[in-house]
């Protein structure tokens, strides 16, 4: 079973009603976010997914919206935030909590299988110990569901442990493996292992900034791991705290991030608001059904993404790619009216 | 030893739970020593003791004792010990 099945028209059918509900559902049990929609004057009947409203993501750092009581509340989420920001906080109940981990593994399937694979992480052990876990620390641990012996390829310095990595590849090497890792930390450090990789299934998710200052793109990006390492089997995700199980992965082909059935994206004029044609960038708002213990089914992020077509990929639905964060004084204006509601 | 002997004693080393702890109404996550990094220790310690292989899925699902015994009956588990 694949959670990419449906087309653009097939999506907007079933997501338009889940959507629409979620909305009136947080609507009624958060008062934070009720006040937003009274104030930006946000009222149904909804036509297409497009036209829903959108909470600006920072909210989350800002404002407690939940829509469950205290007392139900079974995970508090935080997310890394750039320097000088409260970090997000997502509200999760059982139910919420519980979806969430089988989403991504539904949506991960596609690529990886129902088994879990020997797994490769190019990381520091240190990062899931740490008690009050890092971001960085719960996307590993997170990912950790998907492998079986777990082996991490650098050392307690963050230095590349090449012996780690020998032994991983010796008991290991022959076989279909998992190489987990953040987007730069994977360029860096497998190229500088010189090893062959060639069995090896690479999902990489973070930050471009590193690598867009090099000229690496995303093209390059697969090309030079694949002729360094062999890698060949390649798979950038998207995804973000705030909307917890729901990520977008690239597809065999990388021909761009690919939405699961349960979420789409909207790319938005950053000046006019209307959604952006394929091929012409903006921000990008996501969308998911996941979110129900807390008003973040329709998200505008502070990304900069574009569409590059829709039902003409490998698999059906938009294919889009994230181009970078929005200058953070255009970001700020965006949120303004949304921050004075909701205070 | 039963498997359901075997299987508490392979929670009580996993997380860390003195040798007389009663396991059979554990639930994740409702004890602090229950957390998803034990929790990968534990499935990894299961495979090892009855020699099977437990997919994502299941791993996931498996969120309290009697669950983990519903999986290794699945297995064939407690079938065989019976």
């Amino acid at each position: 079973m694949t959670v990419f099945t449906l087309s653009a028209a097939e999506r907007e059918a079933a997501l338009l009603p889940a959507l629409t509900a979620l909305t009136e559902r947080h609507r009624l049990a958060c008062e934070p976010y009720r006040r937003i929609l009274d104030a930006i004057g946000a009222a149904g009947p909804y036509d297409r997914v497009a036209a829903l409203p959108w909470l600006p993501v920072r909210l989350f750092k800002t404002h407690e919206l939940r829509s469950v009581p205290e007392e139900q509340v079974f995970r508090v989420l935080t997310s890394s935030g750039t320097t000088g920001q409260r970090p997000s906080r997502i509200y999760l109940d059982r139910e919420a909590a519980a979806a969430q981990p089988r989403m991504l593994a539904a949506t991960l399937r596609a690529v990886l299988g129902e088994r879990r694979m020997p797994m490769l992480i190019v990381d520091s052990r240190s990062v899931v110990r740490d008690p009050a876990l890092s971001a960085r620390g719960a996307g590993v641990l997170g990912m950790m569901n998907f492998g079986r012996d777990h082996t991490f390829a650098l050392d307690e310095q963050g230095e590349l442990d090449a012996e780690a990595v020998k032994g991983f590849l010796a008991r290991h090497g022959a076989e279909p493996y998992l190489i987990f890792g953040f987007t730069y930390m994977a360029w860096l450090h497998l190229r500088e292992l010189g090893m062959d990789l060639s069995q090896g299934v690479l999902v990489h998710s973070g930050g471009w900034k590193k690598l867009a200052e090099q000229s690496v793109d995303n093209p390059e990006y697969r090309r030079r791991l694949g002729e360094e390492c062999g890698l060949r089997r390649i798979h950038n995700f998207y995804g973000m705290v705030e909307q917890i199980g729901t990520v977008f992965l690239e597809g065999p082909d990388g021909g761009g991030l690919y939405c699961p059935d349960f979420a789409d994206v909207v790319i938005r004029d950053p000046d006019t608001w209307q959604e952006a044609p394929p091929g012409v960038p903006g921000l990008i708002e996501v969308v998911s059904t996941l979110p129900t213990s807390y008003p973040g089914h329709v998200l505008l992020t502070e990304d900069l993404g574009v569409v590059h077509g829709v039902d003409d990929g490998v698999w059906p639905g938009k294919r889009f790619s994230v181009l970078g964060r929005l200058p953070r004084a255009e970001a700020r204006g965006c949120s303004d009216t949304y921050r004075q509601a909701a205070a | 030893m039963s498997h359901l002997d075997r299987l508490r004693e392979v929670f009580r080393s996993s997380l860390n739970l003195p040798a007389a702890a009663d396991v059979d109404g554990l639930e994740y996550r409702a004890i602090p020593q229950w957390d998803s990094l034990a929790h990968m220790s534990l499935i990894a310690a299961m495979e090892d003791e009855f020699a099977v292989m437990i997919d994502t899925d299941e791993m996931i699902d498996m969120s309290s004792f009697a669950k983990a015994a519903a999986l290794l009956e699945k297995h064939g588990i407690g079938a065989a010990a019976r």
